[in-house]
């Protein structure tokens, strides 16, 4: 009924734009009068009057009904249904919807007849829609009609319309972090109503399976998540030990050294391993990197677990070369040609220049380079989830297996899981500690950039 | 001038330099070797998947399954049709193990082909026809020569009796081996023989069409309106900070954003790929907005110079000639963005897109999987054909990926200009 509605609604509006065009033309045809605006902003403005009103209901609908139905739905369940507790609430609510979408059958009669309600609501929430977005856009569009002529000046006002459109759409972004930003506080403050910010930041437990039962005395689990960050802080020093290096330095290749037809095929090269999806990342320690190592350290002597923090770190550090390598070549790139001539004139050789001349001057881009990996290596999800373990295990050793903050909040919320457990909120707890780290990374490294910046010429 | 000290000087300083410039070379060798290993050996392991074994049986209705058939194709027995014309092979095996063990070297779903056969020459119904039905992955790995059948039986998934079945099958040439277009074909199965990538590459269109529409026009009015009409005051310098920060926040966080907002407070539907666009759309907006700010921004000046000074306004200027002027340039952001969603897993899982499902989405709030949650399912399961399997899929992801780079870099050479 819905989809119905809207198209005819842009088909509407589509032929609205005509409607305008022919009405204004078929006045400047009888009347001598000078015209403010050309045919067809005449025709957009009536369109856009049918158009909007529709639209900004229906998407306030999208927005706000399903909230308004649930907790209706939510009440009618209390009055129907004596329940013990009111956790089992959202459960019904679930199921009562299920039904009502043909996942599930049921021949209760008190839930049928709260299937029956809950249709009847949303009927009725659909309908409302219909006629209250109908009506408004009828009613602007006669408006828009009425006043069109040939002195209108419908040209200022589709041109108002377009830029307040535009303004809204930069407000997304906005809107996305506010988003994010409350998402995450909401949830991380509730899981720190179940357990202390002191246990979970400085605790050296991490094992929040171990509730069996619901009526078990500690039946949160442990949620100590030291051991994670220092899983991933392992990963990502390997990863940085691996990346640093061969960036920087194919990067001094590539701009100091190689002629222009090497790097002319070498650059795209390295580009490419950064637009490999990281799940292949994934795949590739997994059943390349991870048995190479076991096997050649087993021969050395060395008992490498197969999901050990070496291999996940060592393809996370591929998987961040181009990005160091790319933004130190940019640095690289701008540091004048004057300096480099100055050093050479000096008799410096060319490995003098670069690591007396150009890397200093350049050094708080390539800084923040690094700042901006880290930050990618800390969130890097799939490689972790694919190639490091999942027991929360306390150690430094690159050997054995460790897990990291990501790989946690994969396994905490994939499955389904009722929503207000201490374990789905501990994954909001550890997604807002990532944000709060890459935002802080991010930071320092636009600061670094700005306040360490040399000016040349 | 050039005493002892300092000619040895020099020749350390020159030796110096060639150590450093060897290093540098040796970083970018060994990033370009990596590169290398990597695509080598995913497509060496994804070889085997393009392949499937299939044996030839001869297959006789009887007078009940054929006029079953011309009532309702669907209720003939097919599978024990598919049985019984396996045995007819091996008149001598008899015991109930053994002819447990005979029907292990075909698919269990075998007989689907048995069924098109007759389907499509349904003349044939009443005579003996020699059908090639799917072997099973098993049978498949010992004849790609995968599974080692030196080892003691054991230690192999194959047993001695299935490997004098498949000899003798094949000495008496009633196996093939053909390439499959099964991956294409067939969704998401438990039987490797049968598992194929439909219902991915499905999902993932739905998925980048619902990014696409949410992306590029929020994307290329929010960067038009930053670029050209805000003044530069507070609230546009939160903008863009904002949205220099959004492009650095961890994918996954999108994917807690997605679980709470849209699944949670919205109730959307869960694993539907108009959940995954919108997430993965927000995801690529900070992309679109940057790449068609730079575009916007390389436009000379003396373009929107020349439309002020014919009288357009300032929504002319931007309409009728910086954006065309522009588009290329955003068209081409847009792409590799898109590109980079389109391979991006770890929100799609927090949002449930990566559930085992058969049926291939034909809407977008039909439950569907993506190419790349594909691919990380499939490279959980233990079975060893998975593996090739996972690997067939990551070389068709990497394909799809390609070609929307080649496009987006076609576009930039075929209409860049140099003001």
């Amino acid at each position: 009924m819905l989809n119905f509605y809207i198209l005819t609604l842009l088909f509407l509006s589509f032929a609205s734009y005509f409607f305008g065009k022919k009405t204004i033309q078929k006045k400047t045809t009888l009347n001598q009068v000078p015209q403010h605006s050309r045919d067809t902003y005449h025709g957009f403005y009536l369109a856009l009057y049918l158009l909007i009103p529709s639209a900004i209901l229906i998407l306030i609908w999208v927005m706000i009904s399903p909230n308004i139905i649930h907790s209706l739905l939510e009440q009618k369940i209390q009055n129907t249904i004596l329940l013990e507790d009111n956790s089992q609430i959202g459960v019904l609510r679930s199921q009562v919807i299920s039904i009502s979408e043909g996942i599930i059958n049921t021949d209760n009669q008190d839930i049928l007849s709260l299937v029956g309600y809950y249709n009847d609501i949303s009927q009725l929430s659909v309908n409302l829609i219909l006629v209250v977005s109908s009506i408004s856009s009828l009613f602007l569009f006669f408006y828009a009609y009425r006043k069109i002529n040939l002195r209108f000046n419908a040209r200022t006002k589709v041109e108002n319309i377009i830029k307040n459109t535009m303004i809204v759409a930069s407000l997304v972004a906005i809107l996305t972090t506010i988003g994010i930003v409350l998402s995450l506080i909401i949830e991380t403050i509730e899981f720190f109503k179940i357990i202390k910010v002191s246990d979970f930041l400085f605790g050296l437990k991490w094992s929040p399976q171990i509730a069996l039962r619901e009526d078990q005395v500690a039946n949160e689990g442990l949620f100590g998540a030291i051991p994670l960050f220092l899983g991933t802080i392992l990963i990502t020093i390997i990863a940085m030990f691996v990346a640093v290096p061969i960036g920087l330095l194919s990067a001094i290749y590539l701009s100091e050294y190689s002629n222009p037809r090497i790097r002319a095929v070498a650059k795209p090269m390295l580009e490419i391993l950064a637009g490999i999806p990281t799940v292949v990342y994934g795949f590739f320690a997994a059943l390349t990197v991870a048995p190479f190592l076991r096997d050649n350290g087993a021969t050395l002597g060395l008992s490498l677990s197969s999901e050990s923090a070496l291999a996940a770190g060592i393809v996370m550090g591929i998987m961040i070369i181009p990005l160091i390598s790319s933004l130190s070549d940019d640095v690289i790139n701008a540091v004048p040609q004057s300096l480099r001539e100055g050093s050479a004139a000096l008799g410096s050789t060319q490995s003098e220049t670069v690591k007396k001349v150009i890397l200093p001057a350049a050094l708080p881009g390539i800084m923040s380079a690094i700042l901006l990996a880290l930050s990618r290596a800390i969130g890097e999800t799939m490689i972790v989830v694919m190639a490091a373990g999942v027991a929360a295990n306390l150690t430094i050793n690159p050997f054995e297996s460790v897990t990291a903050v990501t790989v946690q909040i994969v396994v905490l919320l994939v499955g389904d899981q009722e929503f207000d457990s201490a374990k789905t909120l501990a994954a909001f707890a550890l997604g807002f500690t990532l944000f709060i780290i890459t935002l802080l990374l991010n930071i320092l490294s636009i600061y670094i950039v700005r306040k360490y910046r040399e000016q040349y010429d | 001038m050039t005493d002892f000290n300092t000619s040895k000087r020099l020749k350390n300083r020159y030796k110096a330099e060639k150590r450093f410039k060897v290093y540098s070379m040796s970083a970018l060798i060994i990033g370009i070797m990596i590169l290398l290993t990597l695509l080598s050996s995913i497509t060496i392991s994804a070889i085997p998947a393009f392949t499937q074994t299939s044996i030839g049986v001869d297959v006789q209705m009887d007078d009940d399954d054929i006029q079953q058939f011309q009532d309702d194709p669907n209720e003939v027995s097919w599978r024990s049709i598919q049985k019984s014309s396996l045995y007819e092979l091996f008149p001598d095996v008899e015991s109930r193990s053994q002819k447990k063990e005979l029907n292990k070297i075909l698919s269990t779903a075998a007989y689907i082909k048995i069924k098109d056969f007759y389907l499509k020459n349904p003349k044939l119904l009443d005579k003996k026809n020699t059908i090639y039905v799917t072997a099973s992955d098993d049978v498949d790995l010992v004849l790609k020569k995968i599974i080692d059948v030196t080892l003691p039986e054991n230690m192999r998934t194959v047993s001695d009796d299935q490997l004098k079945y498949i000899s003798f099958l094949s000495e008496d040439d009633r196996i093939k081996k053909q390439i499959s277009w099964k991956l294409f074909q067939n969704s998401d199965s438990r039987e490797p023989e049968l598992a194929g990538l439909k219902g991915g590459i499905i999902g993932t269109l739905l998925t980048m069409f619902v990014t696409l529409i949410i992306s590029f026009p929020i994307g290329v009015l929010a960067a038009i309106y930053l670029e050209e009409i805000a003044p530069k005051n507070r609230i546009t310098d939160i903008i863009e900070v904002n949205i220099n920060n959004l492009a650095a926040v961890p994918s996954i966080v999108y994917g807690l954003l997605g679980l709470a907002v849209f699944l949670n407070y919205l109730s959307m539907p869960r694993s539907a790929p108009l959940v995954g666009g919108i997430v993965l759309a927000l995801m690529t907006l900070p992309v679109i907005i940057i790449a068609t700010r730079a575009a916007l921004a390389s436009i000379p000046p003396s373009i929107r110079e020349a439309a002020y000074g014919v009288g357009a306004s300032q929504m002319q200027v931007i309409i009728h000639h910086v954006v065309p002027l522009a588009l290329p340039g955003i068209l081409t952001g847009t792409i590799i963005g898109i590109a980079r969603a389109a391979g991006e897993t770890a929100p799609l899982l927090m949002i449930g897109m990566m559930a085992f499902i058969v049926d291939v989405p034909s809407k977008i709030t039909d439950k569907a999987t993506v190419l790349p949650a594909q691919i990380y399912m499939w490279a959980n399961n233990p079975e060893r054909s998975f593996e090739y399997l996972t690997s067939a899929a990551i070389l068709i992801l990497l394909l799809i990926l390609i070609i929307m780079n080649l496009l987006a870099i076609l576009l930039r050479r075929k209409y860049e200009r140099r003001w």
